[in-house]
């Protein structure tokens, strides 16, 4: 009997995993059984994604919706938890995260540090959770007999064009969407949707309930504007340097006066603070009785 | 009115079940679009019994819904009104009031709904104060209990006298088909009350699950298509419970199309008992006009 031996590398097809979408708590294909292919730098594709359509937004805005009331009602300290637990999760993907980098194209070096940024940025939102309602929260000094205090709510439902900056960004826009109570769909229209789909198996492992986070792959202008003009999508965080873009979206977005935040960075490193989180709440003001 | 015994003792066909789940999943993979997706909402929102049925439903929450019966969405004036309103006996007068004169009816459970566990004479007497207070149709529950220990001559016999009891007023049985468990005893009880007297038979008080699923809904048209063929006579049928979705919706409209024809796309045959599907087809109808996904937030409760 000849003694077995693994195929020769040359021998071997290799096998392209299809990077499926992340909606409510699954991974299922697009609806229109689309799919493009995710190419190196060199044009070698790497893998398949999904080509998603408007009703993949129409889905995935009903899964965010579903989730949003759930999601809110967790305590600030508990969201903490789970967007720590999102980084620990990273963490323990690290390499799987640079290889992925690395196949887009970014230096080693490089890579190893934009995986190591993103989860320090989990770890920042994590802390702001329970905080920043504290912070930006006020008694305010009204002039009648009226105990007058604002108080900071989640939007709802956050639709997310994602930056080119594939992971770093990526984490930069979703955390502090998610830390302040809103779910969200994200778009992932770049040239690297990889991390964005692996990001999703990482959410899936990390306590964080289905349909909080929704990563849709894809083409913008396929995708952009039924999530802009959506009615059931209370706020808008375009991740994009490019204005016409940003503008499309933002007239689209008046049908059901949508709050709009545009973010224009190439470069994420240093973009993470509490006003990103505020930026994606609304203030509720009360004006409460008293005295005679 | 036929005698109990002879009543009772027929045989219902036998059930393929694998047969009734693939004809369904055939049947559910029609596309709807467009001009023909239009149409079929609008022919869902006639069919509608717009129903609360809760404990806590007040005069109030009554009127309200008598209200959103008679408006749908006001930025859309040229929709068609529901057919009915679904309430508990207490209310109908309420509803009656309310409804005078628009067209829609106002229908009532009975019979001691959900459960049917009552005395039939407490169940007669229901019916009969609520055909009184105005109730054009009466949504009757058979006792499960009795049908399920084989007992069919007092099931036909109580389906008789609640017919009896409704006089003018439209029957319609409820089945409970999630407590029957086959197929072949939703196959039976259907046939059951069509002899006896239904004018509608519907699978569900809404209240257990499962409730109206596809292959249930498929045995009962196809028991009604076979009372048609044997007699002449068109039953109507309700589906209630769990279909919430217009798309639901539209793949029942499908089934029935292509079990009983197009007579039955009639208000006057086919219903469904829902309390959120109004909402979803408004949405779709929305959507289909302006292009852009419509929200719930949008839509009177």
């Amino acid at each position: 009997m000849s003694e077995r031996r693994p195929a020769a590398a040359a021998d071997r097809l290799p096998v392209l995993k299809t990077h499926k979408v992340y909606v409510g708590g699954k991974f299922p294909r697009s609806e229109s059984g689309r799919f493009d292919r995710a190419l190196a730098p060199d044009g070698t594709p790497i893998a398949n994604i999904c080509r998603c359509s408007r009703k993949d937004v129409r889905d995935a805005v009903t899964a965010a919706r579903a989730a949003q009331a759930g999601w809110a009602a967790r305590t600030a300290y508990n969201r903490g938890q789970i967007l720590y637990r999102i980084a620990e999760m990273l963490e323990g993907r690290s390499g799987q995260f640079e290889a992925l980098l690395a196949a887009g194209g970014t230096a080693p070096d490089e890579a190893a540090a934009e995986v190591q940024a993103a989860t320090d940025r989990l770890l920042h939102y994590a802390g702001w959770t329970d905080k920043f309602q504290q912070v930006f929260s006020s008694v305010n000094p009204v002039a009648t007999s009226h105990f007058n205090f604002s108080i900071l709510e989640p939007m709802g439902v956050v639709g997310v064009l994602a930056p080119e900056s594939p992971l770093l960004g990526l984490v930069s826009s979703i955390a502090p969407a998610i830390a302040g109570g809103n779910t969200t769909v994200v778009l992932v229209t770049g040239s690297q949707p990889l991390p964005a789909t692996t990001l999703g198996e990482v959410l899936n492992s990390s306590d964080v309930p289905g349909g909080v986070v929704n990563i849709l792959t894809g083409r913008r202008d396929e995708m952009l504007a039924p999530l802009a003009a959506h009615r059931d999508v209370d706020g808008l965080l375009l991740c994009s340097p490019d204005p016409d873009v940003t503008r499309s979206a933002e007239i689209e977005a008046v049908h059901n006066l949508k709050r709009v935040a545009v973010r224009g960075h190439e470069d994420w490193t240093d973009i993470q603070s509490p006003y990103e989180i505020t930026d994606l709440q609304e203030v509720k003001t009360t004006w409460h009785p008293i005295g005679s | 009115m036929q005698s109990s015994t002879a009543t009772a003792s027929f045989e219902s066909p036998p059930i393929d079940t694998v047969g009734v789940e693939e004809r369904v999943a055939r049947l559910c993979s029609r596309s709807i679009k467009k001009d023909a997706k239009l149409h079929a909402l609008h022919l869902t929102l006639s069919m509608i019994d717009l129903t609360t049925l809760e404990g806590a439903d007040s005069e109030g929450k009554v009127r309200q819904l008598c209200a959103k019966a008679l408006q749908l969405h006001a930025a859309l004036p040229d929709l068609p009104h529901v057919a009915a309103v679904c309430v508990y006996p207490a209310l109908v007068g309420v509803a009656r009031r309310a409804l005078e004169g628009s067209g829609i009816n106002v229908a009532s459970v009975a019979t001691s709904f959900p459960a049917g566990q009552a005395p039939i004479e407490i169940k007669l007497l229901e019916v009969r104060k609520a055909v009184e207070a105005g109730a054009d149709e009466v949504d009757m529950v058979i006792s499960r209990g009795r049908f399920l220990a084989g007992d069919f001559a007092y099931t036909a016999d109580e389906i008789a006298s609640v017919k009896e009891a409704c006089g003018e007023a439209h029957l319609k049985v409820i089945l409970e088909t999630g407590e029957l468990g086959t197929l072949d005893a939703v196959r039976r009880a259907s046939d059951l009350a069509m002899r006896s007297g239904a004018d509608f038979i519907k699978t569900s008080t809404g209240k257990i699950k499962p409730a109206a699923t596809m292959p249930v809904v498929l045995v009962m048209l196809e028991a009604i298509r076979d009372h048609y063929l044997r007699t002449g006579e068109k039953i109507g049928m309700k589906p209630a419970g769990g279909i919430s979705t217009a798309k639901d919706a539209i793949r029942h409209l499908v089934m029935v199309r292509e079990t009983l024809g197009q007579d039955w796309l009639d208000p006057d045959l086919y219903r469904f008992g829902a309390s959120s599907l109004a909402n979803d087809v408004l949405r779709q109808i929305v959507k289909q006009g302006s292009g852009i996904y419509q929200s719930f937030d949008d839509f009177s409760l």
